[in-house]
């Protein structure tokens, strides 16, 4: 199975992720590479096999629902890239 | 000082033979020394020396740990408040996370000193070290090969003499690879053994953080400390948490060992082969007995893998947005321009590569041909495992198919990167413990010993592996020039 440029970009547009128009052909051949060691995957019927998610199968643990956690509000703004107010700053959403 | 083991340093430091701030500067002034190997991304100078400090201080008051006063490195991985956590990625390069790890916590009240955060691939993917932001790191055996990776700086650091042990993460075989590579100990734990909380996520479902060290009786003592149930990690298994070091010297007397042929096949190289068969031997001088086995799926833990993986990684690196945290281009135009710049120009090659592939995989219409299928081929796999460890004590095997390989080898081969996981990946899909021990070397290049045990049989494992090291000192070599 090959990739075109095309579906690549449609990808890195889904991720949001900015890739060089360089590296188009190269990132589409890689992931054709890849893909066609996924096609070995057929080889195996797996009709009523469960899928696994996570090795322990355990389910989800509970708690009390009682707060927990302080406020760390200015402890993690503090690494952000841009805040005023105590909001995170973007660029301009709604006009 | 820095080529005694953990219990060597420990007893050390209790009888005052030496202090922890001698100790520390010792491993400093080494840091220093080996910078070509690239091995740490920072060295935490100042906090190791006041953590040295209080060391001997509590060792003094006689209120000391195993641990206390011993010098151990961070895999940058790990969240260290108050000093950056990059993850080998220039994303967060500047990330000063607003919190510990519990791995971190757990040593830090152990009274263990910080030397510093090490180097690793961009994510922890890679299977090199050559994908970090921060430069490659050199293999102490041969400047020129790879350390192996995800956890190459761990391992680097480990074998050249220049922490007393440190951490590792495990997701493929992060912690293993690099271990055998470089001549060390390394233990991925059993899947929700140690606390992931403040471990930056790759791929969630298989990332297990353990110890890498230059014995297996180390490795208990590092395990014993990084263990346990956590409630900060909801996948924490709350399983009781037994003396690693009390089970060491059991005897191997009827030990039943696995081989599976699928493990020994085309691929592996002949002198690497060679070398685990003289290994194999020395285990059944100790008493073991030798089964041959079949794990039939093991040959489709490669395709399943590189869904699993990505997909993962492909929604937790979605967190990575320019907004929150890390980097953030400059002017960006709009929000979609800001997240797709930001991420665009702080992510490598190989991350994006995983994060386009997870994206497909995940994607409206290929979701069960790719994400299910490589799902219910991981119960397949799992299920061999446990056919296996029904009928065995302990599988052996390779960890890798061959020594490490140049730098800038495998670089512009991607496929061929990941087809050198083969030996490890299945382990993650499954979850269960496992081990690289050292066993020998090639033209001068160690080669590990894989042991792979039935889940939360860490003990037997260590045991497994402190017999073969009582007998053996493939463990004790050192590099050339790292004495």
């Amino acid at each position: 199975m090959s990739l075109t440029a095309d579906e690549v970009n449609k990808i890195a547009h889904l991720a949001r992720l900015g890739i060089d128009k360089q590296d188009v052909a190269a990132y589409a051949n890689d992931l054709s590479g890849m893909l066609d060691l996924m096609t070995r995957m057929s080889e195996v019927n797996t009709d009523d096999v469960e899928p696994m998610a996570h090795p322990m199968d355990q389910a989800q643990r509970l708690r009390v629902d009682k707060v927990t956690e302080l406020n760390h509000r200015e402890a993690f703004q503090a690494i952000a890239p841009q805040v005023e107010a105590g909001l995170y700053l973007v660029p301009k959403v709604i006009e | 000082m820095h080529n005694k083991t953990l219990a060597e340093l420990s007893l050390g430091l209790q009888a005052k033979t030496f202090s922890s701030v001698e100790l520390t500067q010792c491993f400093l002034d080494r840091i220093n020394q080996h910078q070509q190997l690239n091995a740490y991304i920072t060295v935490t100078t100042e906090l190791a020396m006041a953590q040295a400090k209080a060391a001997d201080q509590r060792i003094a008051n006689g209120t000391a740990d195993l641990l206390t006063g011993i010098p151990i490195a961070q895999k940058d991985i790990f969240c260290t408040q108050g000093v950056v956590t990059t993850c080998g990625s220039k994303m967060l390069a500047n990330f000063s996370a607003p919190y510990n790890a519990t791995v971190v916590d757990k040593f830090y009240l152990a009274g263990a000193v910080m030397l510093g955060k090490l180097n690793m691939d961009e994510f922890a993917m890679g299977s090199s070290n050559e994908t970090s932001y921060f430069g490659a790191v050199r293999n102490p055996w041969n400047i020129n090969s790879v350390p192996g990776g995800s956890s190459g700086g761990s391992a680097a650091a480990v074998s050249a003499r220049l922490a007393a042990s440190a951490t590792g993460t495990d997701t493929g075989g992060s912690i293993r690879q690099p271990a055998a590579l470089c001549g060390i100990t390394g233990l991925k734990p059993t899947y929700g053994r140690v606390s992931r909380y403040g471990m930056i996520a790759y791929a969630s479902s298989l990332d297990q953080g353990g110890p890498m060290t230059r014995s297996a009786e180390d490795a208990a003592i590092m395990l014993q400390a990084m263990a346990g149930f956590d409630e900060k990690d909801s996948t924490s298994v709350d399983v009781p948490v037994p003396d690693y070091r009390a089970n060491l010297n059991k005897s191997l007397a009827g030990l039943k060992i696995g081989l599976p042929k699928e493990f020994f096949g085309e691929g592996l190289d002949e002198n690497v082969a060679a070398t685990l068969a003289t290994a194999i031997d020395e285990y059944r001088r100790l008493g073991a007995e030798i089964i041959d086995i079949s794990m039939p799926n093991l040959k489709l833990a490669i395709p399943a893998y590189y869904v699993i993986a990505p997909a993962e990684c492909s929604a937790n690196l979605s967190r990575f947005d320019g907004v929150r945290y890390g980097y953030r281009c400059d002017n960006p135009t709009d929000l979609t321009d800001l997240y797709t710049r930001s991420r665009g120009e702080a992510f490598g090659k190989e991350v994006k590569r995983r994060i386009l592939m997870g994206t497909y995989a995940l994607s409206t219409g290929y979701y069960d041909a790719y994400y299910l299928k490589a799902q219910k081929i991981r119960r397949l796999i799992s299920e061999d495992f446990k056919a296996a460890l029904a009928s065995v004590d302990v599988i052996m095997g390779p960890v890798t198919p061959s020594t490490a390989f140049g730098i800038g080898e495998k670089m512009d081969d991607p496929i061929a990167m990941y087809l050198s996981d083969i030996y490890t990946i299945a382990i993650n899909l499954a979850g269960v413990p496992a081990m690289s021990i050292p066993a020998g070397f090639v033209a001068g290049m160690p080669v590990g010993l894989q042991l792979i045990g039935d889940y939360f049989s860490e003990d037997r494992l260590l045991n497994i592996a402190h017999q073969y090291q009582q007998v053996t000192d493939w463990h004790n070599f050192i590099p050339t020039g790292f004495e």
